[in-house]
């Protein structure tokens, strides 16, 4: 991957171009998302107020929620408020049921969320990349058909049921493992208990593992095939030597764009795993402001995952640009 | 859950399972054209395909025709309550025992895979049509009208699909149709992407140009000419959408968001016998659990198969 200062000038600004342009439609996206979130909370049967004040509240009561919330005003001016409120104070509403702002309580559950999603993703990268590549030294023969065979079955499984399988085998028929997740408040508390980490990772990495790997070998597949490949062969380079340096760092571009598009599923899954293990995270979060029919507290989750994946999506797209030499972003 | 690059979507054709057997032997591929009797070759030349094919099949019948042999009751709960012991194991009586409210496994496995089968397929459909007119119309006129609505599929992209599923499941009150609506609704925007990036190649072909030289409309270009050759991107993804409305059917049904009771369907029979884990209630999970992922798995092998065989030949024609 040749060195960025060793670009002739134009094909820097053609990046610098992409970055621009990138960054502008994450911003657009982010638009169209508070829009979206804005929309949503407005469809509620009821509106506001009647999830706020409960079903019996009074017309005159209604009328005063509305007045002091902002809710009589033209729904342009209301849209303008939302977001403006948004941007500079990061204001993402209002729990009635948990008589909090949505931000103070996501803000203590996000960081749980993000160690969780960050470990169980890097922990997928360093199973399936070298599983793929397992796969491809192997190709056609029975551990390719068994691995492929297990993918397969992993991907079928929804998180939940993998992850109340594991608590069958490793919590309760073996007790090795705890039945729940740490319930400590803050990241070093759930850090300083590795061990009731060790199935929620394994179960939010599971389908992410089946796909990367699944991915990583079709990736490897496509390498080997390259006109580079051939050369390198022709040069008198050993197998081993073709297929870590020059088809593995080749192969491993499309994982970071894959990365980049996997990260909303990822999230969604978190929902999922922290359900079951009762993870103190935000998915769990957003499911108990499902059950109590917390429309705030729901949405503003739902914005903050997807901030995350328009940010972790971006970064990916950005990484592909500087790491692939043969990108050419030529503007459509 | 639907991985981007997830078991089926994988965009890149493994290259080496693509052995001679694989491509159009002798010009064969291209001479007969009708995707019925390329669909039939696939299944001729593919195992997995067939025994994928043979689960679904024979599970619709399980679920659809099984009732009329296997009469239980799954609907009257107090009559249930009565009647019945709760969370019995197999016996002669039920052959799968029953769960915590009384209800025949067996059974429930047959009324709740009809729900789980109906909402996969609907749904499915309902994504496949809207992602098709959506991805076609956007590949198709280009410009503004494209950026547009392109960029509201990348909007609803980066919502997690699970976050954005409980949302409308808690606005609007569940039910079997809802749910079809909203798994559908929710899943269109993997198949607009595909279609148009078909359509952005198929509009710059001679039959397209030609059609619009002798005058024909937008709406007939699209429906008779873009479609219908991007039909194998639409019959692949199809496919995997149904195995995907499925799981995302289990997901809800696990999070309480399924269909109300009851009815019930996979997700909500495993979301309930999962409670009962720690009691070593076996028969509550694995039979269930067996037949949605192997509904879930067919629908994989089917969708693999077609993406291998079938679109590598539209490829190359």
């Amino acid at each position: 991957m040749g060195l960025r200062g060793e670009r002739p000038v134009e094909k820097r600004s053609v990046t610098l171009a992409y970055i621009i342009r990138r960054t502008l439609q994450a911003l657009v996206v982010l638009l169209g998302v508070s829009l979206l979130t804005f929309v949503l909370s407005h469809v509620i049967p009821g509106g506001a107020a009647r999830a706020a004040l409960g079903p019996r509240a009074l017309p005159p009561q209604i009328a005063q929620f509305n007045r002091v919330n902002g809710y009589n005003l033209p729904i342009w001016d209301q849209f303008y408020r939302y977001l403006r409120g948004l941007v500079l104070h990061v204001n993402l509403g209002y729990s009635y049921r948990n008589n909090q702002p949505v931000r103070a309580l996501i803000g203590s559950r996000l960081p749980k969320t993000l160690l969780l999603v960050g470990i169980s993703t890097v922990f997928a990268l360093v199973v399936a990349i070298p599983l793929g590549i397992l796969q491809v030294v192997r190709r056609n023969k029975p551990v390719d058909y068994l691995l492929t065979s297990i993918s397969f079955l992993l991907y079928a499984m929804p998180a939940f049921l993998i992850g109340t399988l594991l608590i069958i085998y490793f919590a309760i028929d073996l007790p090795w493992l705890s039945v729940e997740a740490p319930q400590a408040s803050t990241v070093a508390g759930i850090l300083a208990d590795p061990r009731g980490l060790v199935l929620p990772v394994l179960t939010l990495s599971a389908i992410t593992i089946a796909s990367f790997s699944r991915y990583m070998r079709s990736s490897m597949m496509d390498a080997l095939t390259e006109d580079y490949i051939r050369t390198a062969r022709a040069k008198g380079a050993s197998p081993r030597r073709v297929l870590f340096l020059h088809a593995l760092r080749n192969a491993m571009i499309p994982i970071i764009t894959l990365l980049g598009l996997s990260i909303p599923t990822i999230f969604g899954g978190a929902v999922i795993t922290e359900t079951v293990y009762n993870y103190p995270g935000m998915g769990l979060l957003a499911f108990n402001a499902a059950t109590q029919t917390d429309v705030p507290l729901l949405l503003g989750t739902t914005f903050v995952a997807t901030v995350a994946t328009v940010v972790g999506s971006f970064v990916a797209d950005l990484l592909y640009a500087v790491v692939d030499p043969r990108v050419r972003y030529v503007a459509r | 859950m639907s991985l981007p690059g997830g078991l089926g979507e994988t965009p890149l054709a493994p290259v080496g399972e693509e052995g001679p057997d694989a491509l159009p032997e002798g010009g064969e591929g291209r001479s007969s054209g009708g995707l019925t009797r390329q669909i039939a070759r696939v299944f001729i030349e593919n195992k997995l395909a067939v025994i994928g094919a043979v689960i679904i099949v024979s599970m619709v019948l399980f679920c659809f025709l099984g009732p009329v042999f296997y009469h239980t009751n799954q609907t009257n709960s107090q009559e249930i309550l009565l009647n019945s012991t709760q969370n019995s194991p197999p016996s002669a009586t039920n052959p799968l025992g029953t769960d915590s409210a009384g209800f025949d496994i067996l059974g429930r496995i047959m009324f709740g895979g009809q729900t789980s089968l109906i909402v996969g397929f609907a749904a499915a459909a309902i994504a496949v049509v809207v992602g098709v007119l959506w991805g076609a119309i956007s590949g198709y006129f280009g410009g503004w009208v494209d950026s547009l609505m392109m960029r509201i599929v990348d909007v609803l992209l980066s919502i997690p699909l699970i976050f954005l599923l409980i949302v409308l499941a808690v606005i609007f009150t569940p039910s079997v149709e809802l749910l079809i609506l909203v798994i559908g609704m929710t899943s269109w925007l993997q198949p607009a992407r595909l279609v148009r990036g078909e359509t952005l190649v198929l509009r710059t072909r001679e039959y397209v140009q030609a059609v619009r030289v002798m005058g024909g409309n937008g709406r007939r270009i699209v429906l008779r000419h873009i479609i219908p050759n991007a039909i194998g991107t639409i019959v692949v993804n199809a496919t995997f959408q149904v195995a995907d409305a499925i799981l995302l059917l289990g997901a809800l049904g696990f999070l309480g968001l399924g269909v109300p009771a009851p009815q019930t369907d996979w997700g909500s029979m495993l979301s309930n016998a999962v409670s009962f884990a720690t009691l070593g209630y076996w028969w509550e999970i694995y039979p269930t659990a067996i037949a949605f992922v192997l509904v879930v798995i067919a629908f994989n092998f089917v969708g693999d198969a077609l993406r291998d065989a079938l679109e590598v030949r539209l490829q190359r024609r």
